[in-house]
């Protein structure tokens, strides 16, 4: 019973998937599509990346970290200068790439994963971000990253005319955590959450889950970073700072921390919208600011209980059962 | 020139941005010591307290004295009115969700003051009126004597507060244990208050003393300043008063010796490395007490 | 409890998906022209002629991108209510239309994007070089003519449809180790540069060789990442027997730089590259600036600009900067290439580029190289008696 419902959600899912997949490519092959929106098809894709993986860290782990952009940072030298080296054509070289960023910003996820075994709360927020600003000054003044002049002319393997391995990549990585969030390593990581003296007195091996979900979380952000310098040709080490960690953790703040789907349409929303309102990005600071005031006090308040158990909730329920 | 007079003035330099760590860094220890929490944005009181000082002095024309105090007297307030709007409602929430609280706090503050004052620095002259001294070949300018003299008379009457009135008494006692505290007939919430109005006061003559020193202004001046002495905080041990002292001075000098005579370009790196090491190898800090986690 | 969730993301997926294609059609009707037929911008409206912008409006380096959009909207205007410009055998009016991209690479790519979305004929920009190089070949792709008023780095020009209107960072540094060395005769020199700025990074390297080549010394280069505090480097500096300091740095850190120098009881002589424009209005004592020399294409007190400072300071309540000068002369070097090339045809502007002379604000008689290099003399500004002006 409970098989065929997932069997039932899967097909579902994937069905959504290649909708989603073939009504933007009809749009981008049928030049229905502005360049100012075509131009923001790879950005989305990368910033559901990063999100989802940071949700894995701060909303399944309950671990806040704030040196996110730092893995992406990581990944996105690494790849660049993988492609800059290897002068091969772009079916080898690109996968290449990608792996390098990742598994580069994995290791990185490691190093990071070591102090989280000592550390909870605070202290480890403050730790991740005390890495992100030690991995910007360290590649700034490093020769091969060639320092502040950054990289440029890195071949765009992952602009808007390789939409569909980006897709692809965005689409396997949301997989891949999902599967991971409900798997029994995720259920363990969700119980070390919700109370880590019960779960390491029920048998689970605490340290072990959470360096996990440290390691595979800077591995698909070091794969944004990748697909970010493919994308954009230049790289410079200010791009990667502690206001794009913060951007990132907005993004699943909004989203709904622990939700997947909250993290994927909160990614597209934020991504999207700030160009429509263009004119009015002052205001874009101020915007994410109060969401994340707004969105922990509500989350936290009775408010919330109060509305979602309210009677208006119950009787359009029971209205809908009756339809 | 000899090497040691250089040696002396860096250690000097290093003294000088030390204290004003020191006096960041007990804003962030004292809240962390009563409200469990790291007070995001109290990098960003210290630069409301630099904008307040402008606004006192170069709008309202206020004299100087006028003008301190209008600053301090503002970032008291906000950092009164902070605690009892943002925080006060997660105070049994979990600590993630008050830490992004904070985060948006800091957030908030910085982009308010970018649409109030724009993204341009404004120059602010020093309000410090004397020039500096000379002893044998060094010369210490008048912001150094003034600054190092502040410092040491805040955190003197800081301690002497904390240990010998009521109301310190009263500050310690909630740190300690809240719960019993409260059963002792302190008034809790009145505690927190007055931890916040007496961080951000301390964060406001920081801000005074900054702009004093660097003689300009923009929105982000108070996030690095207060980072490093939230580092400044661990280092001595979160939650210690004579620690947060400890620590601001020993950063101060670490990194002006380190920028000197190491690596500009890394004495960032060597900061933050040193904030990982001691939470790797003694989490407690210099002066902290070990606390352990109870079901 | 479930399905409701789902249904409203699913409807909020399509509404967003909804937006974008509607949003889209309707812009893509307007400017399909300059999609399709590769290259020639030319297929909008024969009266406008669309000047698009790129630089920061928001952000840290917010000034530069608004100074060189003010500068440009002063030139439009005054071009526009002159009667326009004569193309052939009309006359067409100009439009300016400046994005954000808020100094960030990928800001750039988009706002390059959305200002062809608009029907942009030539390209002002980008402000900082990090954007132009992101940006440069799009811009290649389209075949749209680009003048960057201040992108320094070499490597912007690379593509024949890219001119700069300001100088390179090599030229910089290597003019002012010529004037140090050679006609001030300064043999040892301090630096003190931002390591974590391409501008700053690449006049101090040219800076250095060229000292080396001409026999002087640099007796410490101190770097700085971030910040305001600067008393460390400048105790070094103190320790050696420096005769003068090299500071090519923006004018907000050169600020801190001097008042902390004075503090310190420095009184060696500072020199800087073009960012030290605007330094007086930055520090609180002008004494602390008192005889400093900077590399400077425009002077504000100069007469020639007399017009465009009182314009300007009329429009926007400040006096105008280098950055303003640049947007202000970049839309007339526009304006000439249109008069030579007598239509809007993109590679006929790009060949008239280099036929042209322009008496500007930042030089008289700007011609430009094949390789997009301005050609134009540098200005040494001095500051005397706390105000700007032109030295030797």
């Amino acid at each position: 019973m409970k098989n065929r419902q997932t069997d039932k959600q899967l097909i579902k899912n994937i069905a959504i998937t290649i909708i989603i997949f073939i009504i933007v490519e009809s749009l981008l092959y049928g030049g229905l599509l502005s360049r100012q929106f075509r131009s923001l098809l790879i950005p989305v894709c990368i910033n559901v990346i990063l999100a989802v993986s940071l949700n894995l860290t701060t909303g399944f782990l309950g671990e806040l970290t704030l040196g996110h952009a730092g893995f992406m940072s990581v990944g996105a030298y690494t790849g660049a200068l993988v492609t800059l080296n290897m002068n091969l054509p772009m079916a080898i070289e690109f996968p290449v790439a990608l792996f390098a960023g990742g598994i580069a910003a994995a290791i990185f996820g490691v190093i990071i994963g070591v102090p989280v075994l000592r550390l909870r709360g605070d202290y480890l927020a403050i730790v991740t971000l005390a890495f992100g600003e030690i991995i910007k000054s360290i590649i700034n003044s490093m020769k091969i990253t060639n320092g502040a002049m950054g990289l440029s002319g890195i071949e765009l393997h992952a602009n808007y005319k390789h939409f569909a391995y980006v897709f692809a990549l965005t689409v396997i990585t949301i997989f891949a955590i999902k599967n991971m969030v409900h798997s029994r390593q995720g259920r363990a990581v969700c119980a070390i959450r919700d109370n880590y003296i019960a779960a390491e007195a029920v048998g689970i091996s605490v340290s072990r889950f959470k360096v996990m979900a440290f390691v595979v979380a800077a591995f698909f952000a070091g794969i944004a970073g990748v697909i970010y310098s493919h994308n954009v040709g230049t790289l410079k080490p200010t791009t990667f700072d502690y206001n794009k960690s913060i951007e990132i953790l907005v993004i699943v703040v909004l989203g709904g921390m622990g939700s997947i789907r909250g993290s994927v349409i909160a990614a597209i929303i934020l991504t999207v919208l700030p160009e429509l309102l263009r004119s009015a990005d002052e205001f874009r600071m101020l915007l994410y600011a109060i969401v994340l005031i707004v969105m922990m006090i509500f989350n936290s308040s009775q408010i919330k209980q109060r509305i979602l158990s309210s009677e208006i909730l119950s009787r359009l329920r029971r209205v809908k059962k009756e339809a | 020139m000899g090497i040691l007079q250089n040696i002396l003035e860096q250690v000097i330099n290093g003294l000088r941005s030390g204290s004003i760590y020191a006096l960041i860094a007990l804003g962030y220890t004292m809240v962390y010591g009563i409200a469990k929490m790291i007070n995001f944005a109290h990098g960003d009181i210290i630069m409301v307290g630099a904008y307040a000082l402008y606004v006192g002095l170069a709008i309202f024309h206020l004299p100087a004295v006028g003008a301190v105090l209008l600053s301090i007297a503002i970032c008291t307030i906000l950092g009164v009115g902070i605690e009892r709007i943002a925080y006060k409602p997660l105070r049994s929430a979990q600590p993630l969700a008050v830490l992004i609280t904070a985060i948006g706090v800091s957030f908030l503050l910085q982009s308010l003051s970018l649409l109030i004052f724009g993204a341009t620095p404004i120059p602010q002259a020093s309000i410090v009126g004397f020039d500096g001294i000379k002893i044998g070949g060094i010369s210490i300018s008048g912001i150094t004597i003034v600054t190092l003299i502040v410092t040491t008379i805040c955190m003197a009457s800081l301690t002497w507060f904390i240990n010998k009135t009521k109301l310190g008494s009263a500050m310690r006692a909630v740190s300690e244990d809240k719960g019993a505290a409260e059963l002792m007939g302190i008034d809790v919430n009145k505690t927190i208050s007055l931890t916040f109005a007496i961080g951000s006061a301390l964060a406001a003559i920081a801000g005074i003393l900054y702009v004093c020193q660097y003689q300009s202004l923009k929105p982000t001046l108070g996030a690095m300043p207060g980072i490093k002495a939230f580092v400044a905080a661990v280092l001595g041990g979160i939650g210690s008063v004579p620690g947060a002292m400890l620590g601001g001075i020993i950063l101060g000098l670490i990194e002006s010796l380190s920028k000197a005579y190491i690596s500009t370009e890394l004495s960032d790196a060597i900061v933050f490395g040193i904030l990982v090491l001691v939470l790797l190898i003694k989490p407690s800090g210099l002066l902290g007490k070990i606390r352990k986690e109870k079901v | 409890m479930k399905k409701v969730k789902k249904i409203m993301a699913l409807g909020l997926a399509a509404t967003l998906t909804f937006a974008s294609m509607t949003g889209c059609s309707s812009k893509s009707d307007t400017n399909s022209g300059s999609n399709s037929d590769s290259g020639t911008a030319s297929g909008t409206s024969d009266e406008t002629f669309v000047i698009g912008g790129i630089g920061p409006l928001t952000g840290d380096a917010a000034s530069y991108g608004i100074s060189v959009k003010q500068g440009a909207e002063i030139a439009v205007k005054e071009i526009n209510e002159a009667g326009g410009v004569k193309v052939g055998d009309k006359t067409m009016q100009l439009e300016l239309k400046f994005e954000d991209d808020q100094a960030t690479a990928d800001k750039a790519v988009t706002a390059y994007n959305t200002l062809m979305d608009g029907g942009m004929n030539v390209l002002l920009g980008c402000v900082t070089t990090g954007s132009c190089l992101a940006v440069v070949d799009l811009a290649k792709e389209d075949n749209i003519l680009m003048l960057t008023p201040s992108g320094s780095a070499a490597e912007i020009t690379k593509n024949d449809n890219v001119f700069r209107l300001c100088f390179t960072d090599p030229l910089q540094g290597e003019t002012m180790a010529e004037h140090m060395i050679t006609d001030l005769h300064y043999k040892n020199i301090a630096v003190i540069y931002k390591n974590s700025d391409e501008y700053s990074t690449g006049v101090y390297e040219a800076f250095a060789a060229k000292v080396a080549e001409l026999g002087g010394t640099i007796t410490t280069a101190e770097a700085f990442a971030d910040g305001e505090d600067f008393n460390t480097q400048l105790t070094s500096i103190k320790g050696t027997d420096a005769e003068a300091i090299f500071a090519p740095i923006y004018y907000n850190d050169a600020a801190h730089v001097v008042t902390q120098a004075a503090d310190l009881s420095i009184t060696l002589p500072f020199f800087g590259s073009d960012g030290w424009d605007g330094i007086l209005d930055t520090v609180t004592d002008k004494a602390t600036v008192e005889g400093a020399t900077f590399l400077s294409p425009f002077f504000s007190g100069e007469e020639t600009a007399a017009d465009f400072v009182a314009n300007y300071e009329k429009a926007y309540n400040t006096t105008p900067d280098q950055f303003a000068a640049d947007g202000y002369d970049g839309v007339y070097v526009f304006k000439s290439a249109l008069e030579q090339a007598k239509t809007t045809e993109s590679a006929d502007l790009i060949s008239a580029m280099t036929q042209i002379k322009v008496d500007g604000l930042t030089g008289t008689g700007i011609s430009f190289s094949a390789t997009g290099e301005p050609q134009k003399a540098a200005k040494f500004i001095k500051i005397e008696n706390g105000e700007y002006a032109a030295a030797k």
